[in-house]
């Protein structure tokens, strides 16, 4: 962890670098629209999020959930004009998640490893590394965008291989849009079993393990977006993103203690529809507050339905900085496999006793500050922000949760 | 439970309703609390980790700017 902050550091310190390479063009260049790639903006995130529960479905919905992820991304977005005036954007992407899960230690407690030392289970502790590039061509005059992006995903037992194509079209006035997104995610899972459950002769899944099976989860996706300005002070916009999964969806190191004693890994159907619909809507108050709100309303084929709705009032304390206090609230109904610790019946073809898909409800509350100094944070020109944000997250199954994240911009 | 439920259902279905056909059309130039960079529709950059995060704790996801369900370990 400590090593990844000295290269985020270092990173930064790049960028400030990079940036005041090439400070006397941008102020040349207000009127001239560039032919030549140039740096747009660039964003760094952190978090840190830690949580603990008593549900683990590692352990068939008891025992510990304790987590903590450092996650960090960076990106870098760069445009150009060209002969026919059409805007380029690009994006590039890294993002770098570190985390210790004390369920994925219970895999295989007190393992024996390769050379006879003693291990913990293969996710116990792990990095996810996920670089992604985007690429857009804005016909402004037409209010035409079209775009693709790819993306990658690497950690321990998962893979994930990820591609897309967006198209936007924005009215003459610009008051309304519409935009649609088609995207798939091609992903390999290794499978692992807990260690008594795993059949004879199966591989530990363990770091230079063999014998062990890889399977695919695939996931494909539309959304389409409509927006829309109501007034000089409110926008709104819709959304529906079907979404179709299939391959191994259950994850198969989590354990479900059945009615009578036996136990078996968690068993879910190779396929599930998804259908979530929200809308979001911005409202400016007055001249310093601004009411951010979202509602999604959720229905799966497993039975799941869930609604989501959230509440930002942004107050702007000067034209540089502003406080955001938040409150999101959440309803799931469980899907019609779930039951808890020995609570299943043997008989059933599908099964879990994982508490993320069970009943509950969950609040999440916190507050954000945000500071866009006219000069640049701290008299740094290109530093155009930084903003810092808490949460507090708390879910009826007395699972609890908080994060902190901080996110820089420089342009 | 059910009866708060359809009543927030009516409510979004009120809101929206009451709020579409007033539009008016805004020019550019009367567009600076639009044009504000918290007035975004979209989640912000700050928010995507915890967006990551309800995504593996709770059983929904998509239509909300963050992932559906591929490209991670997640529900």
């Amino acid at each position: 962890m400590r090593r990844i902050s000295l290269s985020a550091l270092v990173l930064f310190m790049g960028i400030l670098c990079g940036f005041s390479q090439n400070s006397t063009t941008t102020e040349q260049d207000t009127a001239y629209k560039s032919k030549t790639l140039k740096i747009e903006e660039v964003n760094l995130v952190s978090s840190y999020y830690t949580q603990d529960g008593n549900n683990s479905a590692v352990t068939g919905g008891i025992g510990t959930e304790k987590l903590t992820d450092f996650s960090n991304t960076f990106d870098l977005k760069l445009s150009r004009y060209d002969h026919r005036n059409r805007k380029h954007n690009i994006g590039l992407e890294v993002g770098v998640d570190t985390y210790t899960s004390a369920s994925s230690d219970m895999i295989e407690p007190n393992g024996i490893g390769r050379n006879g030392l003693v291990r913990t289970s293969a996710s116990y502790q792990d990095v996810r590394v996920y670089p992604s590039v985007s690429w857009q061509v804005a016909d402004e005059n037409r209010g035409i965008t079209f775009g693709a992006n790819g993306s990658f995903s690497t950690e321990y037992d998962y893979t994930s291989k990820g591609a897309g194509l967006n198209f936007s079209k924005t009215s003459k006035d610009k008051s309304r849009e519409f935009s649609a997104k088609l995207g798939a995610f091609l992903d390999t899972w290794k499978v692992i079993y807990p260690y008594e459950l795993r059949p004879v002769g199966y591989g530990t899944g363990g770091h230079n393990a063999d014998n062990v099976n890889y399977s695919p989860r695939n996931t494909f996706n539309l959304a389409l977006t409509f927006a829309q300005i109501i007034n000089q002070r409110l926008q709104m916009s819709f959304m529906v993103e079907p979404a179709y999964q299939q391959g191994l969806l259950a994850t198969k190191y989590q354990r479900v203690y059945f009615n009578n004693g036996t136990a078996k890994p968690e068993n879910l159907p190779d396929s599930r529809k998804k259908l979530p619909l929200s809308m979001r809507a911005t409202y400016f108050a007055g001249d310093r507050v601004i009411i951010r709100s979202f509602y999604r309303f959720y229905v799966d084929d497993w039975g799941l339905k869930a609604h989501t709705l959230s509440l930002e009032p942004v107050v702007k304390l000067s034209p540089y900085f502003s406080v955001s206090p938040f409150y999101r609230f959440y309803a799931q109904n469980g899907i019609k496999y779930f039951a808890g610790y020995k609570q299943q019946t043997p008989t059933a073809d599908f099964f879990t006793s994982d508490y993320d898909l069970s009943k509950l409800t969950s609040h999440s509350v916190g507050a954000g500050i945000r500071f866009v100094p006219r000069d640049g944070v701290m008299g740094i020109r290109h530093w155009n922000s930084v903003e810092l944000r808490y949460s507090h997250y708390s879910r009826s199954t007395a699972l609890t949760s908080d994060m902190v994240t901080v996110a820089m911009k420089f342009k | 439970m059910k009866n708060r439920k359809t009543a927030l259902q009516l409510t979004v279905a009120a809101v929206v309703i009451s709020a579409l056909p007033s539009c008016v059309s805004v020019k550019e130039y009367q567009k600076q609390y639009i044009n504000d960079s918290e007035m975004e529709l979209a989640v912000r950059k700050i928010e995507k980790f915890e967006q990551n995060a309800q995504l593996y704790r709770e059983g929904a996801s998509g239509a909300n700017g963050g992932k559906s369900g591929g490209g991670c370990g997640c529900n």
